[in-house]
């Protein structure tokens, strides 16, 4: 299997016209997604940015099934679709659970580390725009170091992003990989992949927020990029606990060199009031996680 | 064949699981609902029962892989007690608006702080108003009875039911119990068919944002608003007396059982003094009626099997030659009265039933509540009300309040 671009899924899943916001990370993300994952899917909601791009009651943009439940349960709701599909005999049908970083690293982390142990057949991505964003731009634990939050309006955030991914890592689940809107080829190949898992895949999808992130609309593919490009995010998968790189990281790894950090902090006006201490504690941070991968993906 | 056992009220409970058949099952144990928890594992581990048991990792979870599991199309169940169901207190109104026919077994257990493993009722009267039915037992062959009914109940009228069943006092004391047969259940209780369920079949986004206005579909046909769902569900309570009545009677004349609809009546009809209460605390006021009996007193029991919906027509009924009534109740509205006090209060409003009500809070934490105790009270309600004390009261039964008259 090795889809490329010109293979994917010309059907759409989201009709035009959503109530996400101009620019969304989540909206070019869950649009490729859902071409990978096709029309047997069922896919699980919690409060969040996605419930408002799902629309409000009686319209939706969304052709697929959706069922929305409460912020800490979406894992558990998504594993409670998994247990009536099996015990009804359609156990073909995909689940999705499609959370934030709200509903994965913080108020969701406790039914989704619970339905990992349990290996439950679905999969589990984090649309990751490192805040609460559809409260507006509220401190999560996923908000890198130096952000300014409208809870962290005067200082930035002072702690470093959780490390989630290492969180996952640990439920030794049969596949873990990482995602971003800028790649849709690669995003669409790891999904087209996930789904043909079985166990709990954990798909973490970085997610540019134009109004969170303070930059403009036009710029959320050119931000995804950079992220990429600087290291801050890497794509990369984990299939029975090996490491690969992918795509535009992979490249990278074999014969590239890292953009720096300050590349990706300026765009951004989350970022004006970062210290100088903070981005060079951020960049070290970056350099020693793409060591750590680059060693891993030798290994 | 007649196959009568002497069991625990959770393996009652798990019985009528297993004959209900419910295709997943999630539960998380707490005391002095473990039993049940595992004795469901056990069944589904032997084969004995074809279903999904997801073991999850909290209460929060185990209500919602039930919601979700039902919104699929499959018959569900769990249970809890205690902290249990007040940590399941979001998904208890997720589970009431999204209309689904989850059925639970709470097994009454007072709450923390400070903490109690021992009986009351204040966990489930606590979520009163979550949008459940809440039938309670007074004994385990009502236990396993009711959970088949609640199938019935919720799958007709699409509305949560929650069995309430007083912990240890039941959950762990045996008794004879009649089980019946499984081709029967399954005449009683046919597999679910829901009206709506999350199919790729006919895509739906179940449970998105509501407005407070009706809204136009993109057929231009006006939808619900919020406030129209909510109307919905009350409605739904309003029909659902008659369905918990019709399911006790059908129950009745196949078994030969009858626990009562909304309500129990215990030697009524001449009873000047009626005592009343839920579950198990009701059985032993039926003890006392006897006894006060035997004194010449003319004593009957009315047992509120129903919380909500609320039998208000049956109370008025059931009380409306009574002169003195005592409720014993083992909940409490913090701030006021017990709950099923002020629930009666409210139902002889306009009604000719004047009688004074004395409430009597009772076996909080498990504190014992003995036949001679309730004697007592009841002797105590009737001579003042005699006396011609029209006042209500609330006293704490058998408890050291610091007053002075106390020892």
């Amino acid at each position: 299997m090795n889809e490329n671009i010109f293979k994917i899924n010309d059907k759409e899943y989201i009709l035009p016209g959503n109530r996400a916001c101009q620019g969304c990370g989540l909206s070019l993300a869950y649009r490729y997604i859902l071409k990978a994952l096709r029309e047997n899917t069922i896919v699980a909601i919690p409060p969040s940015c996605l419930c408002v791009l799902h629309g409000l009651y009686p319209t939706t943009s969304v052709i697929v099934p959706a069922l929305n439940t409460t912020f800490a349960s979406n894992a558990a709701s998504a594993s409670g679709i998994v247990a009536g599909l099996d015990a009804l005999g359609k156990g073909d049908i995909t689940v999705l659970a499609l959370s934030g970083d709200g509903g994965t690293y913080d108020i969701g982390i406790q039914s989704l580390s619970g339905a990992a142990e349990r290996n439950t057949n679905f999969i589990f991505a984090c649309y990751d725009n490192e805040a609460y964003m559809n409260t507006g731009t509220q401190r999560s634990g996923a908000t890198p170091m130096g952000a300014i939050t409208t809870t962290t309006p005067v200082l930035t955030k002072q702690e470093p992003k959780k490390d989630f991914l290492k969180i996952m890592e640990a439920h030794h689940i049969p596949y873990l990989a990482t995602v971003s809107p800028a790649y849709p080829a690669d995003l669409y190949e790891k999904f087209v992949k996930a789904k043909r898992i079985r166990g709990t895949r954990y798909i973490h999808i970085d997610t540019p927020c134009p109004p969170g992130w303070d930059y403009p609309t036009k710029d959320t593919v050119k931000i995804a990029r950079l992220a990429v490009e600087t290291g801050l995010f890497i794509l990369f998968e984990i299939e029975n606990d090996r490491f690969r790189f992918t795509g535009r990281s992979k490249i990278m790894a074999e014969r590239g060199k890292l953009l720096p950090l300050v590349n990706y902090v300026e765009r951004q006006g989350r970022f004006k009031k970062m210290s100088i201490e903070q981005l060079n504690s951020l960049q070290t941070s970056v350099n020693s996680r793409w060591n750590e991968c680059l060693k891993r993906a030798e290994g | 064949m007649n196959d009568t056992r002497i069991i625990t009220g959770n393996e009652a409970a798990a019985l009528a699981v297993k004959l209900a058949r419910p295709g997943v099952i999630a539960a998380y144990p707490i005391t002095p609902q473990t039993s049940l928890a595992e004795k469901l594992s056990e069944y589904v581990e032997r084969g004995d029962l074809k279903a999904e048991y997801v073991r999850v990792e909290s209460e929060h979870s185990s209500l919602t892989v039930c919601i979700s599991a039902s919104a699929v199309g499959a018959r569900v169940f769990t249970a809890t007690s205690s902290n249990g169901l007040l940590y399941m207190h979001e998904q208890l109104h997720w589970a009431a608006g999204s209309r689904l026919p989850v059925v639970m077994c709470c097994v009454n257990r007072g709450v923390g702080a400070p903490w109690s493993i021992f009986n009351d009722q204040q966990d489930s009267f606590s979520q009163r108003d979550t949008g459940w039915i809440q039938i309670y037992c007074r004994d385990n062959q009502e236990i396993l009875d009711t959970i088949i009914q609640a199938y019935r109940i919720a799958e007709e009228v699409y509305i949560p039911v929650m069995v309430c069943y007083d912990g240890f006092i039941l959950s762990h004391t045996m008794m004879p119990v009649e089980v019946p047969d499984a081709r029967m259940v399954k005449k009683f209780l046919p597999p679910y068919k829901p009206h709506t369920i999350l199919s790729p079949d006919d895509p739906r986004t179940i449970n998105p944002v509501f407005f407070p206005t009706r809204r136009e579909n993109s057929e231009g046909i006006l939808c619900d608003g919020y406030m129209e769902m909510r109307y919905k569900l009350q409605a739904a309570f309003e029909k659902s007396g008659e369905v918990i009545r019709s399911a006790s009677r059908e129950w009745a004349e196949i078994t030969g059982r009858d626990h009562g609809g909304l309500i129990w009546e215990y030697m009524t009809e001449d009873a000047e003094l009626i005592l009343t209460g839920m579950g198990s605390i009701a059985t032993e006021a039926t003890l006392a009626a006897d006894v006060l009996r035997a004194e010449g007193i003319r004593a009957g029991v009315v047992g509120i099997r129903a919380y909500r919906p609320f039998p208000k027509a049956e109370v008025a009924q059931a009380f409306k030659k009574a002169t003195a009534i005592a409720v014993f109740e083992k909940c409490i509205s913090y701030g006021y009265e017990g709950g099923v006090c002020s629930d009666l209060k409210a139902a002889f409003y306009g009604t000719d039933i004047k009688s004074p009500i004395h409430d009597y809070i009772a076996g909080l934490g498990g504190r014992d509540v003995k036949t001679g105790e309730i004697v007592d009270a009841a002797r105590a309600t009737l001579e003042s009300t005699r006396a011609g004390d029209a006042g209500n009261k609330t006293v704490w039964l058998n408890c050291y309040t610091g007053l002075k008259d106390e020892g």
